[in-house]
Order: C-alpha cells, then sequence, then structure tokens
C-alpha cells in the first residue's frame, strides 16, 4: 500500500528573475496583506446607531479587555476578500479532474432559489404552521432521494457526508443491540475513503481490512473468509474508489445478510448511476449521499456539505431525528425520541439539518427531472471513459477494462523519470488545471484518479488531454527539471509544509511592542 | 556490546547491559519523508516486544513504532520534541527515540544482525 | 439540457473513440436485477421559469423573519448582515472552490481561513482556533471526544444551562460510543452547584455561557473545581455576538471553547448551514479535530499558507484519526470571517451593545405585561419570562396574529411540565421598539 504521498521536495530556491516590480504585485496577480496588518483603530465598514444610555444587565462579567479585532471601512474589506478570491482556483475557472470529489458546474439557479426570504429568513423553531412550505421542500426532497435509490427511508439531518456514515454506522449498532446482538467488528476495503474506517471507529468499532482482488474489485471469497458472527456490517463504495463497479455486490449483500450483518454503501461515486441504477436493487442496508457532489451544491472551498442518509425498513426505526412527517396535506417535524420515533438513535445534529443545501439539491433536481438525472451518469461515464481511451496509452491505467465515472491510473508511466506523481500534479497545475486526485486510494501506488463529471463539454476534455499527453511525454523524455520546478505561474509556488508543521503558525499574533529608542 | 540489531519493521536496537536504545533506520526516514513530529512514550511505561510504543509523522503519513523488545522505559528523547529533523539527519544516533530496560535478553535472538537487515531491506525494494 | 454540454454528435464521436457501440456497454458490470432501463418515476427536466415558480410557491407558504416582529433565538439568532458579505462569497472563486489541498492555487482560501482562525481565537480568549466544524452543537460533541482523549477518561458532566439540543446529541454519541453523559436537570433558576459533581473519572464539564436561559455567569470558580480533579471546561456560546460584550470564556478558565457562528455572516436558514467555532489551549492542539491553516513560506521566501497538522485527520489516520470530519463549513466560515472584518473591534463591541440595549428594552415591556415575570437578574440577548398559563398555545397564538413571539422551552423539553410556562425570547439590533410594542400588547392579547 502505498503511504508516500511523494516526498516533500526539499526546497531550493531560484532566482525570482525578471519581472520583479515595485509593489510586489505581478500584473493582476495581486498581492494582500491579513485584515490585522491593515488596522487602523476607529475603522468600521458597518454604521449602527450608538444606544441611549441604560443599565447594564450583563451582571458584571463584561468584557474588560480588547478583543483585537482590526477596524477597516468597506472599500478596503471589499478589495482584500476580492484580491484573495483571485488567488484561487474554482470550477468557474476551470476542469476539476478531482476522482471521488464529482466537482461539476454549480448552478447559479440554486443560489437564487435559496436566498428566497421565505426559505434563507426562517427560524428552525418558528411554529410549524407559519413553515409548512419549508417542511414541504424537506419533504419533497426526501422523495426524491427515496426514489431515486429505491429505499423506503430517509434521514435529512447530517451535516455532511462523514456525517452521514456516522449517522447510518449509528443505525446498524441501534439494530443489532435492539435484537441483543451486539458485535464488534466493521469490514472495510483497503482502498476505502478515509471517513469509512474513522466513522466506524467513531462508532466505538474495530475495523478490518478487506483486500481488493487483481481486477480492483472486493475480493468475495476474502470478505467471506472474514463474515463470522461479530461482523457488524461491510462498508461498500459502488462504484468504487477505483472508478470500478462492484459486480458481485448482489453476492456481497447475500453474504453479508447471510450472516446477520448489513450492508453499508458509501454513496459519494452515485453520480455514475444516478437514474439508472437504484442501490436498493443491490441489496444494501443504507447509504449516504453527498448533495455537494452529486446534486451540484457548491463545495465553498471546502463546505458546507449535506449527507442525508436512505436506509432500508429493517434500519428506519432508528434513523436518526428529526423527522418531516405528512398527514392530509399539513406537514409536522418529528423531534423527540418518544412515540413513533421512539427506537430512533436519537438527534446528532442541532434544528433540522442543511436546509440551504436542500433548496439548492432540489433546484438542481427539478431542473434535471428524472430524464436529466439519468443522462447525468451516461455523460459522466462517457467522459470518463473518453479520458481513459485518450489516455491509456500515454498514462498507465490501473485497472484493464472501462470504468465509470472516473479512471484510475497508477505511476507506471512515471518509471525511471524521476517524476513522481506530485511533481506530475504541479506541472498541471501551471497548465490551468487544478490536478487530479493523487495517492488515493491507497491500492494502487502513486494513484491519479480523474474524475471529469458530465459538465465538461469534449473541447474541454480534449484540452486537458492534450496537456496530459504532453506533459507525459516531456516525463519520459528526462525533463525531470521541469517538474521539479512547478509549479512556477502560480500566486505562490511549492510551500514548505515540513516547517509548517514542525513550528506550526496557527494565527497571527500583534508583534511585541518595541523597545523605546534609545 | 553496541552493534545495532533490526526489527522487520526497521527499528534498531543498542543494546548496552540491560539497556536497549531504540529509533527508526535510515530506510524509515527515508521512506517517511520529512519527519515533523515524535510522540514518544512516557517515562516508566511498560512496552510489550512488537506492539505500538511511539508514533513518527511526517506531513503527510503517520507510522507506528514497534517495541522491539518488552521492557519498561526509562528515558526518551527530549531534543525530538524541537527537532524532530534529527530522526532524518542521524537515525541511528541522535535520532533515537527512547531507551528501556530489557525484560527478557532472548528476545534479541529475534531480531535481525545488520547483514540481514541489509538483505532484508534489499528485497523490498 | 442547459448543465449538459454533450451535444449526441460528441456523444456518438466520443463512444467511437472509446470502441463501443452504446453508452450502456459502459454499464456491463451492473448486474440484470439492478438495471433500470427507463427513468425513475420522477417528473421530468424543467426550465429555469418553472423551477422557480414551484419552489417560489413552497417559499411564501413561509412567514419569514423579517416579515414580522420576531423574538426568536435559542441558538439561532437574526442579525442584520451586511449587503458586501452576500456579494463576495458568491464570487465563483469562493463559491465553486474546493478543499485547499493544493495550497499554490488556494492561497485565497487558506488565508481568509487564517483570518478566522486569528478572528476566533481573539474572540474566544484562546490560543489556537481550527477553520471550522460543520456547527455549534457537533463541535461540542467533538469538545467531549476530545476531552475524552485528553483525560483519558470517559464520563462527561454536562450543565442544565447547556442547550438541549447540544445535550440530546452528545447523549447520542455516548449511547453508541460507550462513553457516559451525565445530565443536570435543566437549570432555570442558575443555582446549578456542578462543582459538587466533578470526580475523578469526570473528563469535562459542559457549560454554555449565556446559557440556555439566557443567564450570565463567571466560570472562573467552575474551572478551578474542573482542573483540581483533573477535567477539562468545555464552554460552548451559541450567540457568537455575545463575545463583543462578555467575558471571554477563555478568560475564565476555559479549556475548550466551542460556539455557534451563525450569528455572524449567516442568515436564519431554517437550521443550516452554520458554523462551528472551536478553540482550545496550545497544549491540546494536536488532538483537536478538523483543519487546521498553518503559515509558511514558498520556495521564493515569499509568506504562504498550508492545511497542516494532517495527520490528526482521517484522510491519513484513518480509524485512528481525531475525528471522522471531513468538510468543514467553508463557504459560511468566509461570511463570518467578511462580517467580522465589515465590523472590526469598534463595530462588534457596538452591535453587542444595541443587542443588550434591545433586550433590556424588550426585558422592560414584558415585565410590565401583567401576569408576565422576567426569570433572568442577567442576559445578554436572551432571557426566559414565565407566563401565567403554558406558553406553547401562547406561541401559537401570537403566531396567528403574525407575531413570532419566542420559542416555548416545552418545544425543546416537552417532558418537564414544570417547564411548560416558560417562554425565550431574545431580541437583537434587528428588533425595534414598534416590535416590541406591538409583542407586549399582543401578549396582553392573548393571555
Amino acid at each position: 500500500m502505498d503511504r508516500s504521498q511523494g516526498r516533500v521536495t526539499r526546497l531550493a530556491p531560484e532566482s525570482a528573475g525578471d519581472g520583479q516590480t515595485v509593489s510586489g504585485h505581478r500584473g493582476l496577480m495581486l498581492e494582500e496583506k491579513l485584515i490585522f496588518e491593515q488596522d487602523e483603530p476607529g475603522r468600521c465598514g458597518v454604521d449602527l446607531p450608538e444606544p441611549a444610555a441604560f443599565a447594564s444587565r450583563l451582571g458584571g462579567l463584561e468584557r474588560k479587555q480588547a478583543i483585537g479585532l482590526p477596524g477597516l471601512s468597506e472599500p478596503q474589506v471589499v478589495r482584500h476578500y476580492t484580491r484573495l478570491s483571485q488567488h484561487n482556483y474554482g470550477i468557474d475557472s476551470g476542469l476539476f479532474p478531482l476522482g471521488s470529489c464529482t466537482m461539476k458546474h454549480n448552478p447559479r439557479l440554486n443560489e437564487r432559489m435559496a436566498r428566497l426570504p421565505g426559505f434563507g429568513d426562517i427560524h428552525p423553531l418558528q411554529p410549524p404552521s407559519t413553515v409548512q412550505g419549508a417542511l414541504e421542500l424537506i419533504h419533497t426532497l426526501a422523495h426524491w432521494l427515496k426514489r431515486l435509490t429505491g429505499m423506503p427511508a430517509v434521514a435529512l439531518s447530517p451535516a455532511a457526508g462523514a456525517h452521514g456514515e456516522l449517522a447510518g454506522i449509528m443505525t446498524i449498532r441501534a439494530a443489532l443491540e435492539a435484537r441483543g446482538d451486539a458485535r464488534r467488528k466493521i469490514l472495510v476495503p483497503e482502498s476505502a475513503h478515509g471517513t469509512n474506517p474513522a466513522s466506524a471507529a467513531a462508532c466505538g468499532y474495530a475495523v478490518e481490512s478487506i483486500p481488493a482482488n487483481a481486477r480492483g474489485r472486493v475480493d468475495l471469497a476474502a470478505l467471506e473468509a472474514k463474515l463470522d458472527h461479530d461482523v457488524a456490517a461491510i462498508m461498500i463504495t459502488n462504484p468504487n474508489t477505483c472508478g470500478l463497479f462492484e459486480p458481485e455486490m448482489i453476492e456481497i449483500a447475500a453474504a453479508i445478510h447471510a450472516a446477520g450483518a448489513f450492508l453499508y454503501c458509501d454513496g459519494a461515486n452515485f453520480n455514475a448511476i444516478v437514474g439508472r441504477v437504484r442501490p436498493a436493487d443491490l441489496g444494501i442496508d443504507v447509504m449516504h449521499i453527498n448533495l455537494h457532489k452529486t446534486f451540484s451544491t457548491p463545495h465553498g472551498g471546502g463546505g458546507p456539505g449535506s449527507g442525508p442518509i436512505v436506509l432500508s425498513a429493517a434500519l428506519a426505526p432508528y434513523a436518526p431525528l428529526p423527522k418531516v412527517i405528512e398527514e392530509g396535506g399539513r406537514f409536522r417535524l418529528v423531534e423527540q425520541r418518544a412515540g413513533e420515533a421512539a427506537e430512533s438513535v436519537g438527534r446528532l445534529k442541532a434544528f433540522h439539518g442543511q436546509m440551504g443545501m436542500f433548496v439548492r439539491a432540489l433546484s438542481y433536481m427539478m431542473s434535471h427531472g428524472a430524464d436529466g438525472l439519468r443522462q447525468v451518469a451516461s455523460d459522466a461515464v462517457l467522459n470518463a471513459n473518453y479520458l481513459l481511451a485518450s489516455l491509456k496509452d500515454a498514462l498507465s491505467p490501473a485497472f484493464d477494462g472501462p470504468c465509470m465515472h472516473e479512471a484510475l491510473f497508477d505511476d507506471g508511466f512515471l518509471k525511471d523519470t524521476g517524476v513522481s506523481t506530485l511533481d506530475f500534479a504541479k506541472a498541471l497545475i501551471d497548465e490551468g488545471f487544478h490536478p487530479m486526485t493523487m495517492y488515493f486510494p491507497l491500492v494502487v501506488h502513486g494513484a491519479l484518479l480523474i474524475e471529469p463529471t458530465e459538465t465538461e463539454s469534449r473541447q474541454s476534455l480534449d484540452q486537458f488531454i492534450t496537456v496530459v499527453r504532453a506533459l507525459a511525454q516531456r516525463a519520459q523524455a528526462g525533463d525531470a527539471a521541469h517538474f521539479h520546478a512547478a509549479p512556477r505561474l502560480t500566486p505562490r509556488r511549492r510551500l514548505d509544509e515540513t516547517a509548517a508543521a514542525r513550528k506550526p503558525v496557527l494565527r497571527w499574533r500583534a508583534p511585541a511592542p518595541l523597545k523605546a529608542a534609545e | 556490546m553496541s552493534e545495532l540489531k533490526f526489527s522487520k519493521d526497521h527499528e534498531w536496537v543498542r543494546v548496552d547491559g540491560d539497556v536497549a536504545t531504540v529509533g527508526i533506520t535510515d530506510y524509515a526516514q527515508t521512506q517517511l519523508g520529512d519527519v515533523v513530529y515524535v510522540e514518544l512514550p512516557a517515562v516508566g511505561k511498560q512496552v510489550e516486544q512488537d506492539k505500538e510504543a511511539a508514533i513518527v509523522e511526517s506531513v503527510k503519513a503517520a507510522s507506528e513504532v514497534y517495541a522491539p523488545l518488552s521492557g519498561e522505559v526509562i528515558a526518551i528523547n527530549n531534543e525530538l520534541a524541537d527537532a524532530p529533523g534529527i530522526v532524518n539527519e542521524a537515525p541511528t544516533e541522535d535520532g533515537w527515540f527512547f531507551k528501556l530496560r530489557i525484560k527478557d535478553a532472548k528476545q534479541l535472538d529475534s531480531l535481525m544482525d545488520e547483514a540481514a537487515y541489509t538483505a532484508y531491506v534489499e528485497g523490498l525494494a | 439540457m442547459r448543465y449538459l454540454p454533450l451535444t449526441d454528435a460528441d456523444r456518438r464521436a466520443m463512444l467511437s473513440t472509446i470502441g463501443v457501440a452504446s453508452i450502456d456497454a459502459l454499464f456491463a458490470d451492473v448486474p440484470k436485477a439492478a438495471w433500470l432501463d427507463r427513468p425513475v418515476d420522477l417528473p421530468p427536466h424543467q426550465g429555469e421559469l418553472e423551477v422557480e415558480r414551484t419552489l417560489g410557491r413552497m417559499a411564501a407558504k413561509n412567514l419569514p423573519a423579517g416579515s414580522a416582529p420576531f423574538f426568536i433565538g435559542a441558538g439561532a439568532y437574526r442579525h442584520h448582515v451586511p449587503a458586501a458579505v452576500d456579494h463576495l462569497i458568491q464570487r465563483g472563486e469562493f463559491l465553486t472552490s474546493y478543499t485547499p489541498y493544493q495550497p499554490e492555487i488556494a492561497q485565497g482560501t487558506l488565508q481568509y481561513l487564517f483570518e478566522f482562525q486569528t478572528q476566533v481565537a481573539l474572540l474566544t480568549g484562546m490560543d489556537v482556533a481550527n477553520a471550522s466544524m460543520y456547527d455549534g452543537s457537533t463541535a461540542c460533541t467533538e469538545a467531549v471526544l476530545m476531552a475524552n482523549r485528553v483525560t483519558q477518561r470517559s464520563r462527561a458532566l454536562l450543565s442544565g444551562g447547556l442547550h438541549p439540543h447540544y445535550r440530546d446529541i452528545v447523549a447520542t454519541h455516548a449511547r453508541l460510543a460507550g462513553f457516559t453523559a451525565d445530565m443536570a436537570p435543566p437549570d432555570v433558576a442558575g443555582d446549578e452547584d456542578l462543582s459538587a459533581l466533578i470526580d475523578e473519572r469526570t473528563s469535562c464539564v459542559v457549560v454554555q455561557n449565556p446559557g440556555f436561559f439566557g443567564r450570565l455567569c463567571d466560570l472562573r470558580a467552575l474551572a478551578e473545581a474542573a482542573h483540581k480533579k483533573g477535567a477539562l471546561l468545555v464552554v460552548a456560546v451559541t450567540e457568537a455576538v455575545s463575545l463583543g460584550a462578555v467575558q471571554p470564556p477563555g478568560a475564565m478558565g476555559a479549556d475548550i471553547v466551542v460556539a455557534e457562528g451563525q450569528s455572524i455572516g449567516n442568515a436564519l436558514n431554517f437550521g443550516g448551514p452554520y458554523v462551528g467555532l472551536f478553540a482550545t489551549r496550545d497544549r491540546f492542539v494536536r488532538q483537536m479535530p478538523g483543519r487546521l491553516v498553518g503559515e509558511t513560506v514558498d520556495v521564493d521566501g515569499k509568506r504562504g499558507w498550508v492545511l497542516t497538522l494532517s495527520t490528526r485527520e482521517q484522510h491519513i489516520r484513518r480509524e485512528k484519526a481525531t475525528s471522522n470530519i471531513c468538510t468543514n463549513a467553508g463557504l459560511c466560515a468566509l461570511a463570518f470571517t467578511i462580517h467580522l472584518s465589515l465590523l472590526g473591534e469598534d463595530g462588534l463591541r457596538r452591535l453587542a451593545r444595541l443587542n443588550h440595549a434591545r433586550a433590556v428594552e424588550l426585558a422592560d415591556a414584558l415585565a410590565a405585561v401583567p401576569g408576565v415575570t422576567v426569570l433572568n437578574d442577567s442576559f445578554f440577548n436572551e432571557f426566559t419570562v414565565r407566563l401565567p398559563v403554558p406558553a406553547a398555545p401562547v406561541v401559537e397564538a401570537l403566531a396567528a396574529r403574525f407575531i413570532l413571539g419566542g420559542v416555548p422551552v416545552s418545544r425543546l423539553y416537552p417532558d418537564a411540565p414544570t417547564l411548560a410556562d416558560l417562554l425565550l425570547v431574545a431580541a437583537t439590533e434587528t428588533t425595534t421598539t414598534e416590535d416590541i410594542d406591538r409583542f407586549a400588547r399582543a401578549l396582553r392579547e392573548v393571555l
């Protein structure tokens, strides 16, 4: 298993060369200090009235010391964050071939819908009679997710995919304990995303690894050998993290169920099969869906996400709270572990879930409809296979045969070039692309995992193919120096991550006052 | 006697009487990359052969360091807190991790000598 | 379909390059039993106009907080967010960017997160903060799990002044992840004595300030009591604006501070997405969950930022990670940072003063209503009143008059009949004197 992640290159400073400016800016690439370094006391970007004098009722707990926040005007703040944004790459800028992330276009209609006052300006604890439309939206989204997955139940409160994993594992644990059959192990393929074992461990389970076979799929015989009565569940990603469909999924489900265990499905790769395959028909018991992957809610530089889970009839009673129930056209919230929800694992998040992401996801789903969503999966798989077919002689595919929505390569094509997967990715940055996912999954050496998604045009893919082929040729021609020095054209070049980890500086601190001049 | 003995998990041991000094090998530090942090056992802790005794971290990985012998930890290398890079620069000298009082000298027989370890590492390539 | 760039001509050409006759051939691994040969039973695609109509109709069935006198808090607060915030967060380079794993092309994200971490540390009075968690409630549970790890103990003690949802979540984890969470009963009077309950098995004491019922408390004595027994003090803050006026938990001995940051930069959004703040002392930093951004330099010696101390996280440590968390609050953290940059020191302090002033005005107005008693001797912008009748029907009656008059405590504590006559009310800088008058008048009518 490759854990090397590419050794951090020892930094060898080069001369900055010509192109030096007085300002430190480089054309439109504008440098920007921290807000704390632009502070001037007395400046403020918000006009607020000063309240008339009154007797404080803070119980003597007034904040005495200065907080230390800098004062800036609105023009300065707008310029600050505008400049910062210009140092970023986004899906709006160009292709993000990140395997496992599904970086598809983020429709702006979704943003407009989420900002309707009827959705954005309502409090979760308003009387339900005043938020029937919000509850209706949640109920509608739940309906769409159930139809698309074929599962009878859904819980919308988990805040992100990993949170959904945790919720799903908790329902499994609750179900086993309810039948007096507490078990201690969960099986996880070695190709799994790190959140899988982390979520299992967070729920108190020991994690055991299942190897992949030579075709990159779960080794059914190895799985059956590990299946004893202490196994609570297996966590399977399908399509898996190598971008391949698990063809023996139904057999795996049967084996798991025969052993009295449950099948957790990681739905991160749902984009490959949405509208074409229903996970229920594969025998799953519970699955999380990443609304920020398949259903286009924006990645926002790292969040927020949303990770609803769909559940089988066996696990439905244990679903986390709250629930939205429809009765005769009216909607109500079930918020307590009592009565109809007495067996629920309980609450995992304050309030009702990531409503802002629900609105965006439903807007996306309605825009595509059943026919459009089916086309999404088709085009996602087509685009990935087009890349695979066009790059398979230039790079080294990890497995034979077609892929699903993402194509996996290993670093075999870089053998003896002195160029690592990391170096290759950094050179790609200079060409205007965000690199593909690197060094994941761990089952392949120096992995490069490429997921174009369905929102890339053929022209965009052709441009990417041209660049990747040229870089592969350049590496094989022996020009390792080009790769080691990359990137050169970005706001910052390679950064010293070793120093950042050895002597962490995690915040700005006011410099110590200078000594008075002699 | 201060020749080094080696475990298959790339730890080295230097024995002096009933005290063993433990660290990771040059091969291990090369594989790991720049060491950024070392989590050492507490002095007084009982460690068991082949069980986790310490953790060594690089930027992108955290590796368990297993005790090559059983015994009680009697000293830890406090230099590593401020200068973890010593593990890369001098893995078998200043980059030592901890010292232990050997519980069972017979366990030394299960370790490799330098020649055997060198052959073992070559076989891994 | 407007979001799908491939034309039929493209598809044909691409299939030809791949060397298969149809898309279906690429799904050959799917077993026949799971094969769908037609779209699922859901409506077909729609243009923007139709989607807007459908969702607009749903939105119109809700009563927005801005359309009525509004006094609801209980963990989410209505504040005015300056126009610049929403414009800036919608820049494509922020909205559509990814986690900053490639720092060379993500310095924008990394720099604002570094600024965010600094702001959170300053606000809470602590040494170091992470780059945000999902929300305050999940951050609170993560703090308990962290305290368990740091102390190597497994018994958490939760205050009766901690938000009931936050308590419920810790209870869920305790039940299913195998540790103990002792809950003190709801602390309406503000007279609970947790010190007496701390012993050598306690990993942490978790309190909230201002408390759920609004009260402010000096935590220094409790901090000492906890530390004497080797336990940590975890303090939750559900109204981030309060930190502009109230002593921060860091100045009162807290070891971990968690907060809901929604009040700054983020709309109510019916409960999410919000932004969890998480701060602690330097000596605990390697046990902290969540992303961390650190300062460094690049090959040219220029200052820059990177994600750091990643070995705590799931993508490296897998089952031994400090948490399973992957996403942070991203764009919500950015909104928080921008709003706080606009406010600055003077602005935040003034905003906090305004909030408190409005709440004082509200308290005086409600105390003058016959039968209504304000229970708090101290509060920031939220407090508890006792009504002469159960509060839940009163809130419904007020809603029928288009007044969103607070939260009945029974909504969050349905099994506590002694709390049924309690109403939790909040005021912010968006509350006007006219709103307060209408509320008081309506309350008089309803009671």
